[in-house]
């Protein structure tokens, strides 16, 4: 399609059903109650010149440019602000507005440049539009006087350029800094003509300043004054389109808006179901990493990981791929292969995967990301409710009245989500944050945790049991919803093993390090202040009683009855973007697509008669089987698409064992990322603009993702894999992922009216969509569980066998940041390192002190794995005894340090507790020296010479 | 760093064993989840190396999957 902005109608909708009628210009036009004359004018097919007013933006009322008059209403009302009333005439258009008008818009020209022509807003500025839409001919006064002309241009930010002289101050980015996103770092400085938008303290630039890069604020002015530095540099847009964000589970939909084949920018979808309209300096922003120049296009071979690479054609890499997996399965039999899917490809391509495993290799050897991160998400809430999913959808927020956030921290993980969980908590919602760092949630402009829970790191269980104490000793449980919903029989003995003294907040105090107090005060909160959801993330499921902790969760969910209906639920924050997605594929050793065990005969013959092969009937080996298979001799190749296991998984030695063990790696990537440093086979991947699919967010909803662009590499990731099983004999002939799709829906009930020809027509849908719910199911377990009866299970508290000591005292844990993602291996190449360069480890001033550490210092983090070393960040955000990390740089290799301890029942690595020492150091740790080496020498690449 | 040995895979039943003790059978949910999670080839490779080792409710699963483990 030819560009086009997203239309605008000046105010939000107002919620309800349309019953006021009034007449617009002579246009009859009926309207929900509260709606603004602005915009039932929009709504009416006219158009009322406007400034200040965006549909994203409540009501501001100072531009005065949207004046109209109303029959029987004294003087010319401002139309953002005036609300419909039934039967009121409403005239947009008269001699006396038109002269009104263009007097305000003079006055508005007279202090701006009038540098149209060379504007990088010039065609796409809502003060040009206006001007000539209120029939602007003439300014009378000159720039003789004092101006706002000429002031200085802060480009400080990477993307995007503040240049107040072309400001009209009306207000629209402070207030969508405040209202959309919620950081309140934007105000305006001054009063009267002397007003100026500020980042921040006077002293400050937008990047110095709180901003934290949204932008928000870009998308909401009407002109130039906040504007892409890409918009400058390429030229205006000239067609869209819309697809999904790769980033986090959030699921993001944007206009990627181009010109030719060159992306100019990326601008939040005001339709989508997800974001509705919002971003983050991820999503808007951090997509450079598609062209840059580390991307490798080329296939390549080498027969062992001490030669460099050498390039080679498609045809080539694939025949020398199959070959190598036919000679290792004909040597060591089909079970030495194995496969793991991406959680950031799309599921057609993860399912390809989990099928060219299931089909081609004969076995169950598949695994996902997924595995180190929300595996037990899967396995807990499949066995207290059912089914392996979140239960609502992100809308329910608001109609939360208590919302329980534990273990994540959406400000940095999920900011789009926070974003509207900030404004529901300015809205006078309650908080607790169970946490052990001060993440930025507890306290921030206008919001503030009621209840802070500062654990002990791997005492989630503990915690959560003793709020389930407070709730079933003090008579809080919702006893109608427990009857009617709950298996009775293990309520009852759930209730009275929660309700031992033992399991009290003042006996385990000491093992939580949690105030009794504050504990139940907060249980009492949740129970009773009213819809009361819950929000997890990696901080419950990487312990080694992850599962536990998720399980803990429900029980008190069900406990309270907040399951079933908008505002309450338990609510997974994945991490990538298609977590969920890559589980519901199949991904799992032990699955198949829609979470049906492998032994299941019946599903299997499904499977069978549609892939015409018999489906082994035995779970297969998760990631660290595979790689401990690896060092044992038994696991000889893997295909790894989109996953950098040596940089994101737990042990990085052992990760290296496992693989340096193998005879054929096949790294699937963007990148020679880290796990390739020890492949044979190197095959290009495709980002998410360069493809077709869907990507199913934390919410269950499966969204389109459209090709924006022609792969660099040639192929999206869906055909390398459908030529790969080409390669091996298979006889896979899908033209488009939509065929994918449809295969999926034959064979997963779910997904059983899922379509690309519906995600077309209704922009997303959210499992499971079948006969039974057509158009999808925004909250699940609303007449009952999907299992029948809730489960409640008993959540024994069982110590992690990583203990602190004498050699290492501390407690690390670690997570992620707003600017970068995962292994960093996309925001890295992106002007996001502006913000985190490096990782840094955080810890409490009195352990600083004790050690001679100041900010800034190298420092070695030691565990019983290993060590690294980096710079220290001290902040009391850690508690004393507690120190923390990030893993988005390779040079750290945070996870050098990090145990080979897991979930007891899905072996989701411990990532959130390992025992540590902290001493100051001068320089890389020997690893990181051995490591640097191997990582140059594994990345030579040999090139034929030119003929 | 660690491989796929006996005692690595001790570990984890046992882990399992300790997580499913408050269940009504511990045993029979030791058994279940095993079966249901771990590849054949893990469990004859614990039963291979018997049941030295194993917590009790570990052990009785073990020998409920691998009548034969020593």
């Amino acid at each position: 399609m030819g560009y086009e902005p997203q239309a605008d109608l000046g105010t939000p909708a107002a919620i309800g059903a349309a019953t006021v009628t009034l007449a617009i210009d002579g246009r009859s036009i009926t309207v929900p109650p509260g709606t603004s004359v602005m915009r039932a004018a929009a709504l009416a097919g006219g158009s009322i010149p406007r400034l200040c007013a965006t549909d994203s933006l409540e009501a501001f009322g100072s531009c005065r440019l949207c004046l109209v008059e109303i029959d029987g209403m004294r003087g010319t009302p401002a139309s953002c602000t005036t609300p419909v009333a039934e039967g009121m005439a409403v005239h947009t258009q008269t001699p006396r507005l038109q002269t009104l008008r263009r007097g305000v818009m003079e006055l508005y020209i007279s202090d701006h440049p009038l540098d149209c022509l060379t504007c990088s807003a010039n065609g796409d500025c809502e003060l040009q539009e206006q001007a000539a839409a209120v029939g602007l001919r003439d300014v009378r006064y000159g720039f003789d006087g004092a101006s706002h002309l000429g002031q200085p241009v802060d480009g400080s930010n990477p993307y995007f350029d503040f240049d107040p002289s072309k400001c009209i101050a009306c207000s629209r980015c402070v207030r969508a800094c405040d209202e959309v996103q919620g950081t309140l770092a934007l105000t305006i400085q001054g009063r009267g003509f002397a007003s100026k938008v500020s980042a921040g303290l006077a002293s400050d630039d937008f990047l110095g300043s709180e901003c934290v890069s949204c932008g928000a604020c870009v998308q909401a002015c009407p002109t130039a004054t906040l504007q892409e530095k890409s918009v400058k540099e390429i030229g205006k847009p000239e067609r869209s389109v819309v697809t999904t964000c790769a980033y986090c589970g959030v699921g993001c939909t944007f206009r990627a808006e181009m010109r030719g084949e060159q992306l100019v920018r990326m601008v939040p979808w005001k339709d989508g179901k997800a974001n509705h309209g919002h971003s983050c300096v991820k999503g808007r922003f951090a997509w450079g990493y598609a062209q840059h120049q580390d991307r490798v296009l080329s296939p390549m071979i080498r027969e062992s990981i001490d030669q460099p690479w050498r390039e080679v054609s498609w045809e080539e890499a694939l025949a020398h791929t199959a070959a190598e997996l036919k000679r290792i399965a004909a040597r060591y039999g089909r079970m030495a292969l194995g496969g793991i899917t991406s959680s950031r490809c799309t599921n057609e391509e993860t399912f390809l995967v989990q099928k060219l495993v299931r089909a081609g290799f004969h076995n169950n050897n598949v695994d996902t990301c997924a595995r180190v991160c929300h595996s037990p998400t899967g396995y807990g809430l499949k066995t207290t409710f059912g089914t392996s999913a979140g239960t609502q959808d992100f809308d329910s927020v608001e109609q939360a009245d208590v919302i329980l956030v534990i273990g994540a921290n959406p400000t940095d993980g999920h900011p789009v989500f926070a974003s509207r969980m900030k404004r529901r908590l300015r809205q006078g919602a309650k908080l607790i944050v169970i946490d052990p760092r001060r993440i930025d949630l507890v306290r921030s402009p206008h919001n503030a945790a009621t209840h802070h829970l500062p654990l002990r790191p791997g005492t989630n269980v503990a915690v959560l049991t003793a709020m389930a104490h407070v709730i079933v000793t003090e008579g809080l449980a919702d006893q109608a919803f427990i009857r009617e919903r709950c298996d009775a029989d293990e309520y009852a003995h759930w209730a009275d093993f929660v309700s031992e003294t033992r399991h009290s907040p003042e006996f385990l105090a000491p093992v939580t390090g949690v105030d009794p107090a504050e504990l139940r005060a907060a249980a009492r909160l949740y129970a009773t202040g009213g819809n009361g959801a819950i929000y997890y993330g990696l901080g419950v499921t990487e312990h080694s009683q992850g599962s536990s902790t998720v399980m803990a969760i429900a029980n008190l969910a069900m406990a309270t009855g907040n399951i079933g209906r908008p505002g309450v639920g338990v609510n997974p924050l994945r991490g990538q973007n298609n977590v969920q997605g890559a589980c519901d594929m199949g991904s799992f050793p032990h699955e198949l697509s829609g979470y049906r065990h492998v032994s299941d005969a019946g599903v299997r013959a499904l499977f069978e008669g549609e892939w015409g092969v018999a489906i082994d009937p035995e779970p297969g080996l998760r990631i660290p089987n595979m790689l401990d298979a690896a060092t044992d001799g038994t696991f000889k190749a893997i295909y790894i698409q989109g996953e950098d296991i040596l940089q994101s998984d737990p042990d990085t030695r052992h990760v290296a064992a496992g693989l340096a063990a193998m005879e054929c790696v096949i790294v699937h990537d963007l990148f020679l990322n880290e796990t390739a440093n020890y492949a044979h086979v190197f095959l290009p991947g495709s980002t998410f603009l360069e493809k077709n699919g869907t990507f199913t967010n934390a919410e269950r909803r499966i969204q389109l993702v459209r090709k924006v662009m022609e792969p660099l590499n040639g192929y999206e990731d869906w055909q390398v894999t459908q030529e790969l099983a080409r390669a091996m004999g298979l006889d896979w002939n899908y033209a488009h992922p939509r065929e994918i799709m449809d295969e999926i829906a034959r064979l997963t009930p779910t997904f059983a009216g899922v379509s690309h020809a519906r995600l077309e027509a209704e922009g997303s849908l959210q499992w499971p969509v079948n006969d039974a719910a057509p158009h999808g199911t925004p909250v699940m377990h609303i007449d009952g569980f999907v299992r029948g009866k809730g489960k409640f299970v008993v959540t024994e508290y069982v110590p992690t066998d990583e203990r602190t000591g004498p050699r290492f005292p501390l407690l690390l844990t670690t997570g992620r940041i707003l600017s970068q993602y995962n292994v960093g291996a996309q925001t890295r190449r992106t002007a996001n390192v502006v913000w985190h360069e490096e990782d840094r480890l955080e810890i409490h001033p009195a352990d600083a002190e004790n050690r001679g550490i100041s900010s800034g210092d190298w420092v070695k983090l030691a565990s019983r794995s290993g060590e690294t070393t980096l710079r220290a960040l001290v902040t009391d955000r850690v508690a004393p005894g507690v120190v923390y990390t990030t893993f988005h740089h390779p040079e750290t290799q945070a996870n050098v340090v990090t145990t080979d301890y897991s979930d007891w029942a899905t072996n989701c690595p411990e990532y959130k507790v390992t025992a540590v020492q902290v001493a100051p150091s001068n320089g890389p740790s020997a690893w990181q020296q051995d490591y640097d080496a191997l990582s140059h020498r594994a990345r030579r690449i040999t090139r034929e010479p030119a003929e | 760093m660690s491989s796929h040995t006996p005692e690595k895979l001790a570990y984890m039943a046992n882990q399992i064993a300790r997580n499913l003790a408050e269940q009504a059978d511990p045993a029979a949910a030791v058994a279940s989840h095993i079966r249901t999670f771990w590849n054949p080839a893990m469990i004859a490779a614990l039963a291979r190396a018997g049941a030295t080792g194993l917590e009790p409710a570990a052990e009785q699963a073990l020998r409920s999957l691998a009548p034969d483990a020593g």
